[in-house]
């Protein structure tokens, strides 16, 4: 009502997005300026085992020094201003050697570059110890090579082990959207309701309506207007984004590979953008989405008016916002259990017992079921009769904390003054 | 039925407390009522029940010959105690949903607006926010509201306070035309004072139960206690007019002023004939002021606590 035509909602409503892309924008353009800086490892190898092994990556370059001692060159490192020295000194074995090897740098090294070199010594001591036990170098290199597991299901269509990630990311990304959603725009409700105690004008309103009505009209209406406003979010956010991402030319993918794990992908393993989106695209098309968006908006709708009745009955009952705390936690607990189950559990069994358990519970369903959901319905994902069964809890539930939140509702709008406890909240329930 | 509101044993506990027990009262239509008693007595909690907004526990509220029932509510004008309106929110939208509230059309809500707005002098106010006015022009506001949908009730809970003298006359004025125009009003007020002058009927609440009510100007000749008030210019001595007096009558309160000449004191009088004192001061002297005290609500409900505590 009043929300809609503030100012400031106005603005945020068309300004988050810009906010939202500016920020994942700028924090893609660091992450390349962080990763584009070259650092140049100055490398005095006096052994005999390594020769090659050092080979610059677009991060990392490496200067040989030969034929000077520790001393000079560190100096030279020192005063040219390399970031850093490798000693590695002669010992009579690889294992001596690698012991004995030392980083000098300016301040602490980063722990990229820590990383590599590491892996270089490891790699290194892995085929001398092979060596050993006669492995040639060649068939070291065979041993190396990365194997992945072919799995289909029973029906027979090939699946592809980024389905399940998938998965996974839909539904995590439902669930957490509907907890945003119900935490956000159940303050709106609770600071609607506070607000209208505050400002005493509440008892102007239920002389003209019943407060019941008020109450569900409040709800309904917060929940239209954090529709509408979410609508335009997720609009004109991924329409801000792509405009920006080619404006910028930035590339997601360097976001997305951590370069502290993956050996430069860039560089080494020159796989084509294209066919990798196109991949994740089919994946995305294979989900049951129709279930998935229906569902979503039915569990979206129940979970967000139980929780947000319970807010409304919050903001009646007390007289300011930093009251609101000791009722608000109980809340929130349920919710953060919900995703909590859902990333640590359902992900890894989502028809185990505990996924199923929470998936019935109604205050933790629309989370959780919403993360099961992306197995599709019948063989192999949720049992239909799970998912009716949620369902019927839900709106049962609905009914149940509807009424009990209109009670307190009712007499809390009233009550100044005083901060109350639960056990007057219950008391409430009987007037 | 002469009658636009009638309680008939309205009773409410709320837990062990106990706001209203068997109340009954009869609000003539047309009349301004005045609901009167000490913060507490449950005066607002009755008032929430005439307005639908809690419900007695036992006890039945009549509005105009019916049942009390939900579409009522549009015939009655309520204006709380504890009243405000949303800070952020323009004065004339925020009339204008207040007033649809009460099943106005918006054209026809606009319509009185502007006629209200124009009585009042406000009409710049409607794109002000309600922060930005003070308290009292506030309270305007709140009271167009309130009579806006021209309501058969009226109700006023503390309607006085918030308003300095001068707008709090106002108010009043705009009280007694909405009563000639045909509208019952109810006043509740622990100020008792404050309203005394324009109740006709009255109705004393304290702790919950109802002490009296009727007619004003009965209930006052009910309490007068034949006590009056003299004024007397003479060239007697004091003293001896004391004496003289205090032979058959009781005086209290007396007090001569010399330069003056004038003699004034109360007496308080065997029954309600005036015709002996009355003589016995004329040759006296010259009777300048001879009033009858009559007792005000305040007065009336303090004894009347007392007698029935005692």
């Amino acid at each position: 009502m009043a929300k809609v035509r503030n100012k400031s909602f106005v603005i945020m409503t068309f300004l988050s997005p810009i906010l939202m892309v500016g920020m994942i924008v700028l924090i893609a353009f660091l992450t390349e300026v962080n990763d584009s800086e070259k650092r140049i490892v100055v490398v005095l190898n006096e052994s005999d085992y390594f020769s090659n092994e050092f080979n610059s990556t677009a991060s990392v370059s490496y200067i040989k020094f030969r034929d000077i001692n520790l001393e000079q060159a560190r100096d030279s490192t020192i005063s040219i201003g390399y970031y850093g020295l490798l000693h590695i000194p002669k010992e009579d074995s690889l294992e001596k050697v690698a012991s004995a090897a030392f980083l000098y740098t300016k301040e602490n090294p980063t722990s990229y570059i820590l990383e590599r070199l590491e892996r270089i010594f490891e790699n290194r001591l892995r085929q001398e110890r092979l060596q050993k036990i006669g492995v040639s170098s060649e068939e070291f290199a065979a041993i190396e090579k990365n194997f992945e597991i072919h799995t289909a299901t029973f029906k027979g269509e090939e699946n592809v082990k980024g389905l399940n990630m998938m998965k996974a990311f839909v539904g995590g990304a439902f669930g957490y959207l509907i907890m945003m959603f119900i935490i956000i725009y159940g303050g709106f409700v609770m600071r609607s309701v506070i607000e209208e105690k505050t400002s005493r004008i509440i008892e102007v309103i239920i002389s003209s309506v019943k407060p019941f009505q008020l109450m569900l009209g409040k709800i309904i209406g917060t929940s239209l207007a954090g529709l509408t406003q979410f609508a335009i979010w997720i609009f004109s956010a991924s329409l801000l984004l792509v405009v920006a991402l080619l404006l910028l030319d930035i590339d997601l993918g360097v976001m997305a590979s951590n370069p502290a794990i993956s050996a430069n992908p860039m560089l080494n393993m020159p796989t084509p953008q294209e066919s990798e989106m196109e991949f994740w695209a089919k994946e995305f098309f294979n989900l049951p989405l129709l279930l998935l968006l229906g569902s979503f908006i039915v569990y979206f709708i129940l979970g967000y008016l139980i929780y947000s009745s319970i807010y409304a009955a919050i903001g009646a009952a007390v007289d300011n916002e930093t009251d609101t705390q000791q009722f608000i936690f109980p809340i929130i607990l349920p919710l953060m259990l919900a995703i909590y189950v859902g990333f640590f559990s359902v992900f890894n069994n989502p028809h185990g017992p505990i996924a199923v358990g929470f998936s019935l519970f109604p205050l933790t369903s629309p989370i959780v079921m919403l993360m099961r959901l992306p197995g599709g319905i019948g063989e192999g994902g949720v049992p239909l009769w799970q998912l009716l069964t949620s369902i019927i809890l839900l709106i049962i539930t609905f009914l149940g904390i509807v009424w009990l939140a209109a009670k307190i509702y009712r007499v809390g709008i009233l009550m100044y003054g005083k901060k109350p406890t639960y056990r007057e909240l219950f008391k409430w329930l009987k007037y | 039925m002469s009658h636009i509101l009638v309680a008939d044993g309205v009773s409410k506990k709320f837990g062990n407390h106990t706001a209203l027990s068997n109340i009954s009262l009869e609000i003539p239509k047309n009349c301004i009522y005045g609901l009167l008693g000490p913060n507490g007595a449950g005066k607002t909690t009755l008032i929430r029940i005439i307005n639908q907004i809690s419900f007695p526990d036992t006890g039945k509220v009549y509005f105009d010959g019916e049942a009390l029932a939900s579409h009522h509510i549009a015939a009655i004008g309520y204006l709380p105690e504890e009243r405000g309106l949303y800070k952020s929110m323009k004065v004339g939208e925020q009339a204008l949903y207040l007033a649809q509230l009460k099943g106005l059309s918006k054209a026809e809500a606009k319509k009185r607006l502007k006629y209200w707005f124009d009585r009042f002098e406000i009409g710049d106010w409607w794109n002000k926010k309600i922060q930005e006015l003070s308290k009292g022009m506030a309270q305007k506001i709140q009271f167009i509201v309130t009579v806006l949908h021209k309501p058969k009730l009226l109700i006023f809970d503390e309607p006085f306070s918030g308003f300095d003298p001068i707008n709090a006359n106002k108010i009043k004025d705009e009280i007694l035309a909405l009563k000639e125009q045909g509208t019952s009003i109810i006043f509740s007020t622990h100020r008792m004072e404050s309203v005394e002058e324009l109740c006709e009927y009255i109705t004393l609440i304290h702790e919950s139960e109802k002490l009296l009510d009727g007619k004003l100007s009965d209930i006052k000749k009910a309490y007068k206690n034949n006590v009056f008030n003299v004024s007397l210019q003479t060239e007697e001595n004091a003293e001896n007019i004391l004496n003289s007096i205090n032979g058959d009558f009781q005086i209290t309160n007396s007090v001569y002023n010399i330069e003056e000449k004038q003699f004034d004191f109360t007496v308080q009088l065997p029954s309600d004939n005036t015709s002996a004192i009355l003589s016995k001061l004329a040759s006296l002297g010259n009777i300048n002021q001879f009033n009858e005290t009559i007792p005000s609500a305040n007065d009336i409900f303090i004894q009347t606590v007392k007698s029935k505590t005692v």
